[in-house]
């Protein structure tokens, strides 16, 4: 299971994905937003979608997690 | 001049705005959001008022709060710095409708220049060279792809309402343009309200060096020197320098007369900015855009010319004369540079706010640094990361990189992202150095 982390303080902007989604390596899973600037959130592995943590709305802190990708 | 101006920005703009305010002993009021509560330029004002919530749309953008503002602080004037309601017509005409006075240039100017498909149109007649484009804006993926058979790639995809390089990019093929087209409709209309595109023929390399331009009544417009901005990370701006180096004299003045004619095209009164990207194997420039406001990047062209532009923006909106001949405007002393310090990181440059717990300044001759911060406070995730602009000035370019290079060592800054580990690599970069460079440099530094 790859566990998906922000990097930033930032505010949630888009989901892209479902749960059970399946993604590749490099797909955009979230769009966070942070100062007037979009930031991808893309999938490091190729698997599927087991948890999307987070709503378009939400405030994330660094380290939050944005999902779970079960390769 | 006015007794009491507002100032309806924050960070170091606002900062700086307020700086001359008081220098020349007007009355600055401060506009703020709940975020910004106890920014330094809350601090500093001398009267403060509360917007509303921390995000822009509600604060800084909210056209009824900042003109009630105006009206219980008992402002003449509203300055806007630059971005939020500084290109807004609407805004400058509910101002001057509630019988103040505009900072800034006539709203019909405003509305032209913030449409890029109206602004080529206004310039071409005044001999303005303008790059080929779409002649009207593109509102589909079937025009888009006509224009671009007719125009041929590599093309650069933009919203023709849009600025700061938001759903900009550059495209080399029919697949390219598909997705860019879609993205950049998305962007225009979440950003700017409008989903009109614009295409042109994207030149490389190339140059963007802009020229700063003061319309005064008459009409007549001067051309006050260049900057060299070409030294870019996703379309927008980390450094910029005047005089642009390895410039040929007789383009320069070329550019000039463009500018002024650009100006005068639409009516111009006080300080603007008119973009050019330039061609140095033609020895070529196309006009790119107008600003209608002060320029991030205005420090440049103070330094370099000893004018203070907010001031020369005062005189020009209360109707008195400029601090200087317009018949023999100051000619450039020396180099000036400038380094935008922002909340990102030096690599990827993410952004990544917080609270700051070490802001030291560097000071030393020829130093200005105009910031929006201090030790203590926090940068949010709401507004843009520009944290301060730190300004070197010299008698030549190699002293005044030199100057800079100590300053930004001396640059203590802790708690957020930062980028200034990138200025010593930009300074040793053998392009950079030489004087060389385009706006590609920093891709070719990643």
């Amino acid at each position: 299971m790859e566990h998906i982390r922000a990097e930033m303080v930032a505010n949630v902007w888009k989901v892209v994905v479902h749960e059970g989604d399946q993604v590749k390596v490099g797909d955009t899973l979230v769009i966070l937003e942070s100062m007037k600037m979009e930031i991808p959130v893309v999938s490091e592995v190729a698997g599927k979608v087991d948890k999307i943590a987070v709503h378009e709305g939400d405030v994330v802190q660094e380290g939050d997690l944005i999902a779970d990708v079960d390769d | 001049m006015f007794e009491t101006v507002l100032v309806a920005n924050r960070g170091e703009i606002a900062v700086r705005v307020i700086r001359t305010l008081q220098r020349l002993g007007i009355k600055a009021v401060a506009v703020h959001s709940a975020a910004d509560e106890h920014a330094l330029h809350v601090r500093l004002a001398d009267e403060a008022v509360l917007l509303g919530p921390a995000p822009a749309a509600e604060s800084y953008l909210n056209v009824p709060a900042v003109l009630e503002a105006a009206k219980v602080s008992g402002a003449q004037a509203v300055h806007p710095g630059y971005g939020f309601l500084s290109e807004n017509a609407a805004f400058a005409r509910d101002v001057v409708g509630a019988g103040l006075a505009w900072i800034g240039p006539p709203p019909e100017a405003i509305e032209v220049m913030g449409d890029k498909v109206r602004a080529r149109q206004a310039v071409l007649p005044w001999g303005v060279p303008v790059g080929a484009g779409t002649a009207d804006p593109v509102t589909d993926l079937a025009g888009a792809q006509a224009a671009a058979d007719v125009l041929g790639f590599p093309l650069m995809v933009k919203a023709a309402a849009g600025g700061g390089g938001i759903g900009m990019s550059v495209v080399t093929s029919a697949e390219e343009l598909t997705r860019a087209f879609e993205t950049a409709q998305t962007r225009a209309t979440r950003f700017f309200g409008s989903p009109e595109i614009l295409l042109e023929r994207y030149v490389q390399p190339a140059r963007h060096v802009e020229v700063q331009v003061l319309g005064l009544p008459g009409p007549r417009v001067v051309a006050l020197g260049e900057r060299d901005c070409s030294v870019q990370r996703r379309h927008q701006k980390v450094l910029e320098e005047s005089p642009a180096p390895l410039l040929d004299p007789a383009l320069r003045e070329r550019m000039f007369r463009s500018a002024e004619n650009a100006a005068l095209a639409v009516g111009y009164l006080g300080a603007g900015t008119v973009e050019f990207l330039v061609d140095p194997v033609a020895g070529e420039y196309l006009f790119l855009e107008m600003n209608t406001r002060l320029q991030v990047e205005h420090p440049v062209t103070e330094l370099v010319t000893g004018l203070d532009l907010v001031e020369q923006q005062l005189l020009i909106a209360a109707g008195e004369p400029v601090g200087f001949d317009p018949d023999a405007p100051p000619l450039p002393v020396g180099h000036a540079v400038e380094f935008r310090v922002y909340a990102e990181d030096p690599v990827r440059f993410l952004p990544g706010p917080g609270t700051i717990t070490t802001w030291t300044e560097p000071a030393g001759e020829g130093i200005r640094v105009d910031s929006g911060y201090a030790a203590g406070d926090t940068v949010t995730p709401y507004y843009d990361p520009l944290l301060a602009k730190l300004c070197a000035h010299g008698p030549d370019r190699p002293t005044a990189l030199a100057r800079l290079r100590a300053a930004a060592a001396a640059f203590e800054v802790a708690g957020p992202r930062c980028n200034l580990p990138l200025l010593p690599e930009l300074l040793d970069n053998p392009e950079f150095a030489a004087g060389h460079y385009d706006t590609q440099l920093i891709s070719r530094m990643r």
